[in-house]
């Protein structure tokens, strides 16, 4: 059995990550990857928050194949027949090291994973990981292809499905509760019409949230990311409440809707459609996670169940890319000592706590129950369209004092359920 | 109806290599089991059906490999696996 010191599975940010920094330490390491070229089956809504991950790979983010610095924020409450939008946009937004950008995932991970050969890591795509090798309770490699590879570590990067984590008995089968689906279209438009039609100038770019109708009041909302000449168009909503909240709607009839809401046909129009994709979002936050070290493995990214809704940020590749880091960092510690065991490795979980990665899931873990909140999308987005309406009308006859009709939606009920609906913010 | 076109349409905007075998396969005897009626909301790609005879039929060209559907509906009713390496969807963009 051909020996290396560590076997990535999948090259996604998360495994990408562990191997170029592994492969910069000296240390051998081989990526296993089942699509044609790194990205061939990696999805993102669209966007990536570098601002925590700077520091762990200083070289990188200079020539990063981002799309575009998203320096205007807009998040819309969308009701039936209006809706009413928030925008926001700041110096602190922009800048060379911008708050956040678009992404697409074909490119920025073929990309790193060149940066990661550089330093010395192998990667062979084609090759889907069929089973882990596993001796007195110990992972030593990974059947693929007919092939059997041992390993010191085996990083399980291989996904939300985290099947090799569920294969290391590190967590059980996945609960809908806790997770929710995206999927989304790559429209191309011209860069100058982008540009225009969303008030940026030259290379900035834009992203508007959706909540509301958009997911007929389940858990979730739509999205749009400006890309360079492309915009990233989707829906993203908790699997549950797809399978268990009514109304019954199948998934896709989502965008078709949302795609012919008057907020977005003038945004896409012209456009034309040139990618279908869907990715699965592990969004149970702490609570959820599974034991994510064992006897000779790591579990990192979402196989690790490392992403985050918070509203509106939402968050999964810095995650990715930093368990990545850390998960490489922890397996170097482990060689300096020889002990590949849980009891060598579980250093991970520390490095991990100490990180922004565990401070975040810690500050956060009510927030999914927080957000699983059906008036949130249902009732708050109606409610608020409705007095937006009452407020700016000029009938015929004479206008209404403000008040009054301010009144007849904020009923006492009302106003009692939204100081319910605040208190509940409180743990987020 | 034109929903459906649409998806299809959609669907082959984007880049599939063909597989050896589906890779994801209705359980013998499972194919009117309640859990799997999930599927056809889920699935993004809408590659689940209900028959008129009230089994749920799975066409697997066109999946999107997300996993939506194993999550909903779990392991007791399919048997999932992602698709031999270099098959299935190959994303441009993603």
């Amino acid at each position: 059995m051909e020996k290396f010191d560590v076997i990535v599975i999948g090259a996604g940010l998360a495994g990408l990550a562990a191997a170029y920094t592994l492969a910069e330490a000296g240390a051998e390491v081989l990526v296993l990857e089942k699509g044609d070229y790194p990205g061939a089956k990696n999805v993102t809504g669209g966007r990536i928050y570098l601002n925590p991950v700077r520091d762990l790979f200083p070289a990188l983010w200079e020539k990063a194949p981002v799309e575009r610095p998203i320096v205007h924020e807009q998040v819309a409450l969308m009701a039936r027949d209006r809706s009413l939008t928030v925008s926001y946009t700041g110096d602190e937004l922009k800048g060379p090291e911008a708050n956040s950008y678009s992404i697409l995932r074909a490119k920025f991970d073929r990309w790193l994973a060149q940066q990661a050969e550089k330093k010395g890591a192998m990667i062979i795509n084609k090759t889907r990981v069929d089973e882990l090798i596993i001796e007195d309770g110990k992972v030593i490699g990974v059947r693929a292809g007919g092939d059997e590879l041992g390993a010191d570590v085996v990083i399980a990067a291989d996904g939300v499905l985290a099947l090799t984590s569920q294969l290391a008995g590190l967590r059980g089968p996945l609960d809908p509760k806790h997770f929710a689906v995206g999927f989304k279209e790559i429209i191309e438009l011209d860069r100058g019409i982008i540009e225009d039609r969303f008030g940026l100038e030259g290379d900035e770019g834009a992203a508007r949230l959706f909540m509301g109708e958009v997911t007929r009041g389940k858990f979730g909302g739509g999205f749009l990311y400006t890309n360079k000449a492309s915009l990233s168009l989707g829906i993203v909503v908790g699997v549950h409440d797809l399978t268990d909240r009514a109304p019954a709607v199948q998934a896709p009839a989502l965008l078709d809707e949302f795609k012919l809401r008057p907020e977005i046909v003038k945004l896409i129009s012209g456009g034309q459609t040139v990618e279908y994709s869907a990715h699965l979002i592990p969004e149970g936050g702490l609570k959820t996670m599974g034991r994510l070290y064992g006897d000779g493995i790591l579990a990192a990214g979402d196989a690790a169940g490392l992403a985050m809704n918070i509203g509106v940020t939402v968050r999964g590749m810095e995650y990715a890319l930093a368990s990545g880091y850390y998960a490489a960092q922890a397996v170097l510690k482990a060689r300096e000592s020889g002990d590949f065991s849980a009891e060598g490795l579980k250093v991970y979980q520390q490095l991990l706590n100490d990180s922004f990665v565990m401070k975040d899931f810690q500050s956060f873990r009510d927030a999914p129950q927080v957000l699983d909140y059906p008036p949130l999308f249902e009732h708050l987005p109606e409610l608020a369209g409705s007095i937006m309406k009452d407020l700016y009308a000029v009938p015929a006859g004479p206008k209404e004092r403000i008040y009054p009709s301010l009144r007849r939606y904020l009923t006492v009920k009302e106003i009692w359920d939204l100081i319910k609906l605040g208190r509940r913010m409180m743990k987020i | 109806m034109s929903e459906i076109m649409n998806l299809k349409a959609k669907l082959g905007l984007d880049v599939f290599k063909p597989y050896a075998e589906p890779h994801i396969t209705i359980k013998a005897g499972m194919e009117k089991h309640h859990l799997l009626k999930r599927a056809v909301l889920v699935c993004p790609a809408g590659l689940y059906s209900e028959n008129a005879g009230g089994e749920v039929e799975l066409s697997i060209d066109g999946c999107l490999e997300c996993g939506t559907c194993l999550v909903a509906c779990g392991s007791e009713v399919l048997e999932w696996h992602y698709p031999q390496g270099g098959s299935g969807v190959q994303f441009r963009f993603g």
